[in-house]
């Protein structure tokens, strides 16, 4: 049987008296993108930033990629294991130019940190015109993103993640301010990822979004798994009423007593 | 932001060109402010302006504060502020002093002065990023400290540095290449194409700018922005301690109040060579100018045969009138 790409064994995470997560088991695996639902505060943020290693679970936890265990994961460890993060903030830098927002944290340097900028530009102008749909000479690698349309920014988000050999891409509210023809792109996108044999985690607050391109939906409330289920056990409409019996009594057993 | 805009249509006004002059706009408007400022005062005294003299005067007293702009520049590109690097200056500048006496090496107390910079410099840094007390605050406390502790060391005594004269040492620091050029205008030369190269050309550069546009999207994307700011610190500690021996041994002496009346000028170099103090941009180039501009002016003033009292009033005039066209370019650009 395939490893997981990811997988989470009894992960907790308190900020001082808060405690965001408890006891968290999550796995995605080869090929599958997983929805991850929530109300604001469930803990779905805290859940992707450890498994991008921006926070470290307490003490307990432990994190396996591809079956190895890994300890002290960070954000540098993460992304040479194959993590790739398109966040809910976008995380561009925006008086800056988009080679240096496409290569943000991993510029191509030589052994004493001298950057090669030529490169950096060039795969960058290349990423531009065949992935992000720029044609027109006037805007280049050298454009300050700050310039740019959100759906352009998106873009700019979207490619860095996808350009690094990603084994597994995590999309935190991607179409956020995003208008329809944009999000109906940033979709498709995700829909790829499984036929690319890559795995993904798809955090949105649009169950409509996010019950056609997952295979499976784990529920969060409060900093629990509250339930979790495959795509083709529930229909939509059971699914939304599912999900408000969670935001009642924090349970996802359905009224009728059917355990997902 | 509009949803229905197409990606490909072409914006106008950005052709590559009006694209740079976009991008460097602020290096463009500093140096017509230099020029400008130079075309006064050769105009109001050209036999002072149109002679080698007083540019010799420039470069001899301008790298003392220029030294240390360039390199707080990379502070305040990261969104920080140094208050702290004149007494940065006097507390390493003791240590030059008490160990030369001690030991008659000057090599092992220029390695230690600098040393006691970089150290004073990576505390401010570690205190910031680790404790997490704003800069500003910070820098305000360690400026008290080391300034404080020299008085308290020397008890208001200085040290005649005599026993560095003729010496290569103080040919090196501060004697004149080809019998013109000040060794200190030298220094600030390297140090400037140094901090250009780390700035546009190293990851430190990369991670400086990240840090300072957006330090949260930067530890997203794995950038570690606590050492790029311990590092920054660090290097404005060692600009200052380098400063200050150029400064000293320009006179000749140690004064412990070295440093004092440099806060402002090095500050406003930063600021009126365009680097913004929200941190993200600021280039060296800039800093470069702007503190020449600060240098000249005091001489200018009183070239021109105005009063010397008039200085700090143009100086103001200067700084306020370019940073807010600075800010009102900006945002246009925008």
């Amino acid at each position: 049987m395939t490893e997981p790409t990811v997988r989470l064994v009894n992960i907790s995470k308190s900020f001082g008296e808060v405690k965001s997560l408890e006891n968290v088991n999550f796995e995605v695996y080869p090929g599958e993108v997983v929805g991850l639902l929530g109300d604001n505060g469930a803990g779905k943020s805290t859940l992707i930033k450890i498994i991008t290693g921006y926070h470290q679970p307490d003490p307990g936890g432990e994190i396996y990629f591809h079956g190895k265990k890994v300890e002290n994961l960070t954000v540098p460890k993460a992304r040479a294991l194959g993590v790739e993060t398109v966040y809910q903030e976008k995380a561009l830098a925006d008086d800056q130019s988009v080679w240096r927002n496409i290569f943000m944290g991993r510029e191509i340097a030589n052994r004493l940190g001298f950057l090669d900028i030529k490169q950096m530009r060039a795969v960058t102008q290349r990423l531009m015109t065949e992935h992000m749909g720029f044609t027109s000479k006037a805007v280049n690698p050298d454009t300050p993103v700050r310039t740019m349309s959100g759906g352009e920014r998106q873009g700019i988000a979207i490619t860095r993640a996808l350009y690094f050999e990603a084994e597994l891409i995590i999309l935190d509210e991607p179409t956020m301010a995003l208008s329809l023809s944009e999000t109906r792109k940033v979709l498709d996108f995700i829909a790829n990822i499984p036929k690319a044999g890559k795995a993904g985690i798809f955090i949105d607050h649009n169950i409509f979004h996010v019950y056609p391109v997952v295979d499976r939906i784990v529920v969060l409330d409060r900093g629990r798994v509250a339930g979790e289920f495959r795509k083709a056990d529930v229909s939509l409409e059971e699914l939304i009423d599912r999900l408000y019996q969670v935001a009642r009594t924090g349970r996802l057993e359905a009224a009728r007593g059917g355990k997902a | 932001m509009t949803a229905e805009r197409v990606s490909t249509v072409a914006k106008p006004g950005r052709s590559p060109f009006t694209l740079w002059l976009r991008t460097h706009a602020l290096q463009i408007g500093i140096t017509i402010v230099a020029i400008g400022i130079w075309a006064i005062f050769a105009i109001g005294s050209p036999q002072t302006f149109f002679r080698g003299n007083i540019y010799q005067a420039f470069m001899s007293t301008t790298p003392f504060f220029g030294i240390m702009a360039l390199w707080l520049t990379l502070v305040v590109i990261t969104g920080e502020i140094d208050l702290s690097f004149p007494s940065i200056m006097t507390i390493s500048m003791w240590v030059f002093a008490t160990v030369m006496m001690a030991t008659g090496n000057l090599a092992v107390a220029l390695v230690l002065m600098l040393l006691m910079g970089l150290s004073a410099g990576m505390l401010n840094g570690i205190i910031i990023t680790k404790v997490g007390v704003p800069s500003l605050v910070v820098t305000i406390g360690t400026s008290f400290f080391w300034r404080g502790m020299v008085k308290v060391l020397t008890g208001g005594t200085g040290t005649s540095l005599l026993p560095t004269r003729d010496t290569i040492f103080y040919e090196l620091f501060v004697g004149r290449l080809f019998g013109f050029i000040p060794m200190q205008m030298v220094w600030m030369a390297l140090f400037a194409i140094l901090c250009w190269v780390l700035l546009n050309r190293h990851r430190l550069g990369a991670h400086i700018y990240l840090t300072g546009d957006n330090a949260d999207s930067a530890r997203l994307m794995g950038v570690d922005v606590d050492r790029t700011k311990i590092i920054v610190f660090g290097l404005a500690g060692f600009s200052a301690a380098f400063a200050g021996l150029v400064a000293s041994l320009e006179v000749t002496y140690y004064w412990p109040t070295l440093g004092e009346g440099y806060l402002l000028n090095t500050l406003s170099s930063v600021f009126l060579g365009g680097t913004s103090v929200f941190g993200g941009t600021g280039t060296i180039y800039g800093t470069f100018v702007a503190s020449f501009i600060i240098g000249a002016i005091n001489a200018g003033i009183v070239a021109i045969g105005m009063s010397g009292f008039w200085t700090e009033l143009i100086y103001g005039l200067i700084i306020v009138l370019s940073v807010v066209t600075q800010t009102i370019v900006g945002r246009r650009i925008k």
